[in-house]
C-alpha cells in the first residue's frame, strides 16, 4: 500500500512538472505585450493532422495580394512558377506563364554590355513594388514588410494576420491616435497601414462573395501557403513518419518482451 | 567492470584483424557483452537517444550546409531557397531546428536522471564532468547555430550574448571586437559562427567518445545505486538487452520529434525569426531559445551586468564541482528521503527559472498597490535557492539525512526471492 502511494505521488510530481514544463513552453512564443488582444480564433484547412489548403481560397487570396496588398508589399521569395506546384493554387503552366509575362523584369547584361527590359517569366518572383526599402519609406512613410513570411513571422500567425485585416476601428474616444489608423489587434493599436480592405474592393469570378471578412480570409490563406508552400507535403510525409513508427515501436515492444521474459 | 574480454574471432578474416587492430573486440565488448545492471529503468535509454540526436545533427546539419551561404546578405534568403527550391530541404531544416530542441529535452532529462540518482558519485566523477562538458559545448554549438539563419533574435541574441564579455573588466571591449572580428555584429561574425558552427559537432563527439569510454571503466550506475556484485545475477548482457529497450525507446522518442517536425515545426521558436535581420530594428523582447532561458533569467536577476555574467556561467560550473559538493554516501534518491523531495524542488525551481527568462522583466505576477512581485523579483529568490542547492543542500543533506536501507544486491532490487537462484542467461 504505502509502496503504490509512493509511487502515485511520484507520478503525480511527475506529471506536475512536465505540465508545468509544457505549459510554459507553449505559453513562452504567445506571451504578449501590454494592451495586446488575442487574436480571432478561426477554424483553417490547413491546419491539422490531414489539414490541406483550399484551392479556390489560394486563388482568390492571390487576386487579393495581387490587386491591393502588392501595391505596397513584396513578397520577394516566392516565384511565379511557384504559382503551378503540387499543394498551391495549382495554377496550369500556361496561366502562370500569362501571369507571369504581365510584368516587365530588367535583365542583362547582353553581349553589348547593355541592361535590357523583358516580360517576366516564371522563373521570375513576385515583383517588389519599390526598388529598394529607402524608397518604400520615403513613398510611404514606413517600410511595408514583405509578405512572403508574414504568417510565421508573428505570434498568433494566420489569426492574427486574418484579425489584423478586419480589426480596423474607430480609436476609442480616450484614446490619443497620433498617427496612422487604430486597430484593435495591432500591438499598441496605432498601425501605420490604412485599412487595406473594403467591401467590393476586388472582383470574384467565382461569385464568392466579396466582403472584407471573405477577402481577409483569403488572402491569409493565400500567405499561410507563401510561408509554408510545403505544407501539404509535410503532413502526409508526417502522417506515413507516424504510422511507421508506432508500427515499429509495437513490434520493438514485443520482441522486448520477450527478450526480458526469461531476465525478470 | 568491463572485465575479461569474452571475443573470441570467428574466421580467419577477424583473427588476423584482431591481432593488428582489435576493433571487432572493442565494438563486442563495448556494445554486445557488456554487462549491464538489470534493474535500469527508462530514464537510461536517455544515453543512446542522445546519440542518435548527435547523428541527426551532423547528417542534417551536413546537408544543409551544402546550401546555406553565411553572408548577412544572403543567409537569410539561401535558408528560404533551402526552405522552397531545395529538394526535402524543408524537411532537412526542420529537423536540424526542432533536433537542437530534442537534443537539449533529452540531454536535461539525462542530466536530471543523473542528479536523481547520484549518477555524478565516485568512482564516476570524470564521467559527470565530460557530461558537462559535453553540455555546455551543445550550449555553444546551439547559439552559434541560432545565428545563422540570420532572423531579428539571430542578430539580436548574438549581440546580447557577445555584448557579455564586454563585461569582463580590463580586456572586456577588446575580447568583444575580437569576437565580432568587428565594431558591431555582422558579416566577420556570421562567418566565424558558421565555421564553429561545424566544428564543435565534432568536438562534442570527440568527448562522447570519452564519455563512453569512462562509463565502460566504471560501468554504468543504476536506479539502486549500488555496485554490481555478482555480474552473473546483476547484470545482463548489453544485447540483445540493452539494445533492444533502447531502441524502444528511442521510436518513443522519436514520435515526439516528429510530431513537432511534421506537425508543429515553428512551436519550438521565435516568430521573428522569420524577420531579417536589422540592426537598426530592436524586437520589443529579446529572447534566447528555450533551452537557456533558465541561465538568462539568472543574468537578469543579478542588477550588476559583470555579476550577472559571472552567476550565469557560475551555474553551469557549479555543476563541474557537484561530485565533491555532495557529501552523501548513498547514490539513489529512492534512498534518500529528504534529498528526494528537494531534487523535486529544485526540478521546479529550475523550470520556474525558464520562466523567468521567456517573460519580461518587470512584469508583474502578484500586485501590491502600485508594484508588487514582478518576474525580476522571483527570478532572484530561484537564482538564490538554484546556488543555495548545491552550496548548501547537497553539503547539509548528506550529513544530517538518515538514508534508507540499501537493497543487498541488484538483483535482490528487482527480482523475486525464488527468481534470483536462477542465474540470467
Amino acid at each position: 500500500m504505502k509502496k503504490t502511494m509512493t509511487m502515485i505521488s511520484r507520478a503525480v510530481s511527475l506529471a506536475a512538472v512536465a505540465a508545468v514544463g509544457f505549459t510554459l513552453l507553449a505559453g513562452a512564443p504567445a506571451k504578449a505585450a501590454g494592451g495586446e488582444v488575442e487574436p480571432i480564433d478561426m477554424t483553417w484547412s490547413f491546419e491539422g493532422v490531414f489539414g490541406t489548403y483550399d484551392r479556390d481560397a489560394l486563388r482568390r487570396g492571390y487576386k487579393v495580394y495581387k490587386e491591393v496588398c502588392s501595391v505596397c508589399h513584396s513578397m520577394q521569395y516566392v516565384r511565379f512558377r511557384n504559382l503551378a506546384q503540387p499543394g498551391g493554387p495549382e495554377f496550369s503552366e500556361g496561366q502562370v506563364k500569362t501571369l507571369a509575362a504581365e510584368i516587365t523584369v530588367e535583365d542583362g547584361p547582353n553581349s553589348d554590355g547593355e541592361m535590357f527590359e523583358r516580360p517576366g517569366e516564371p522563373k521570375d518572383a513576385f515583383p517588389s513594388p519599390y526598388p529598394n526599402p529607402e524608397a518604400a519609406a520615403a513613398a510611404l512613410g514606413a517600410v511595408a514588410p514583405d509578405l512572403s513570411l508574414m504568417n510565421k513571422a508573428r505570434p498568433g500567425g494566420a489569426d492574427y494576420v486574418y484579425s489584423l485585416l478586419v480589426g480596423y476601428e474607430e480609436a476609442p474616444e480616450d484614446f490619443d491616435l497620433t498617427a496612422g489608423s487604430y486597430n484593435k489587434y495591432f500591438p499598441g493599436h496605432m498601425i501605420a497601414m490604412p485599412q487595406p480592405l473594403s467591401d467590393g474592393q476586388v472582383d470574384y469570378e467565382d461569385g464568392t462573395p466579396n466582403t472584407v471578412e471573405q477577402m481577409a480570409k483569403d488572402v491569409t490563406h493565400f500567405m499561410m501557403w507563401t510561408a509554408e508552400p510545403k505544407l501539404e507535403q509535410r503532413h502526409r510525409m508526417g502522417f506515413q513518419v507516424l504510422i511507421y513508427l508506432v508500427a515499429l515501436g509495437g513490434i520493438l515492444y514485443f520482441a522486448m518482451r520477450k527478450v526480458w521474459a526469461d531476465a525478470h | 567492470m568491463s572485465g575479461e574480454s569474452t571475443y573470441t574471432p570467428g574466421n580467419g578474416f577477424t583473427r588476423w584483424l584482431d591481432d593488428r587492430l582489435p576493433v571487432m573486440r572493442l565494438v563486442n565488448d563495448s556494445f554486445v557483452d557488456y554487462p549491464t545492471p538489470r534493474n535500469l529503468n527508462y530514464w537510461w535509454t536517455f544515453g543512446g537517444i542522445l546519440t542518435f540526436c548527435l547523428a541527426v545533427q551532423i547528417v542534417t546539419g551536413i546537408v544543409l550546409a551544402m546550401h546555406y551561404i553565411p553572408t548577412t546578405e544572403l543567409a537569410f534568403a539561401s535558408v528560404e531557397h533551402i526552405m522552397r527550391d531545395v529538394n526535402y530541404g524543408w524537411l532537412l531544416r526542420y529537423v536540424h531546428a526542432n533536433g537542437a530542441s530534442m537534443f537539449f529535452i533529452a540531454v536535461y532529462i539525462h542530466m536530471f536522471r543523473g542528479l536523481y540518482y547520484g549518477s555524478y558519485k565516485a568512482p564516476r566523477e570524470v564521467l559527470w564532468i565530460l557530461g558537462v562538458l559535453i553540455y555546455l559545448l551543445m550550449m555553444a554549438t546551439a547559439f552559434f547555430g541560432y545565428v545563422l539563419p540570420w532572423g531579428q533574435m539571430s542578430f539580436w541574441g548574438a549581440t546580447v550574448i557577445t555584448n557579455l564579455f564586454g563585461a569582463i573588466p580590463l580586456v572586456g571591449e577588446s575580447l568583444r571586437t575580437w569576437l565580432w572580428g568587428g565594431f558591431a555584429v555582422g558579416d566577420p561574425t556570421l562567418n566565424r559562427f558558421f565555421s564553429l558552427h561545424y566544428l564543435f559537432p565534432f568536438l562534442i563527439a570527440g568527448v562522447v567518445i570519452l564519455h563512453v569510454w569512462a562509463l565502460h571503466v566504471s560501468g554504468q550506475g543504476n536506479p539502486a545505486g549500488i555496485e554490481v556484485k555478482d555480474p552473473k545475477k546483476d547484470t545482463v548482457p548489453f544485447t540483445p538487452y540493452a539494445t533492444i529497450k533502447d531502441a524502444f525507446g528511442l521510436v518513443i522518442f522519436a514520435v515526439l520529434f516528429a510530431y513537432f517536425v511534421f506537425y508543429n515545426p515553428n512551436g519550438l521558436g521565435e516568430p521573428d525569426n522569420y524577420i531579417e535581420a536589422n540592426p537598426l530594428s530592436t524586437p520589443a523582447h529579446i529572447v534566447p531559445e528555450w533551452y537557456l532561458l533558465p541561465f538568462y533569467a539568472i543574468l537578469r536577476a543579478v542588477p550588476d551586468k559583470l555579476g550577472g555574467v559571472v552567476l550565469m556561467f557560475g551555474a553551469i560550473a557549479i555543476l563541474f564541482v557537484l561530485p565533491w559538493l555532495d557529501t552523501s554516501k548513498v547514490r539513489s534518491a529512492r534512498f534518500r528521503p529528504l534529498y528526494k523531495q528537494f531534487f523535486w524542488i529544485f526540478a521546479a525551481a529550475c523550470i520556474g527559472l525558464g520562466y523567468c527568462g521567456g517573460q519580461s522583466p518587470d512584469k508583474i505576477l502578484i500586485a501590491v498597490g502600485d508594484g508588487g512581485f514582478d518576474v525580476t523579483d522571483l527570478s532572484r529568490i530561484l537564482t538564490v535557492y538554484y546556488f543555495a542547492h548545491f552550496l548548501i543542500l547537497f553539503p547539509v543533506l548528506g550529513l544530517i539525512e538518515k538514508p534508507k536501507p540499501l537493497p543487498e544486491s541488484i538483483a535482490a532490487s528487482v527480482l523475486p526471492a525464488k527468481a534470483q537462484e536462477k542465474p540470467a542467461s
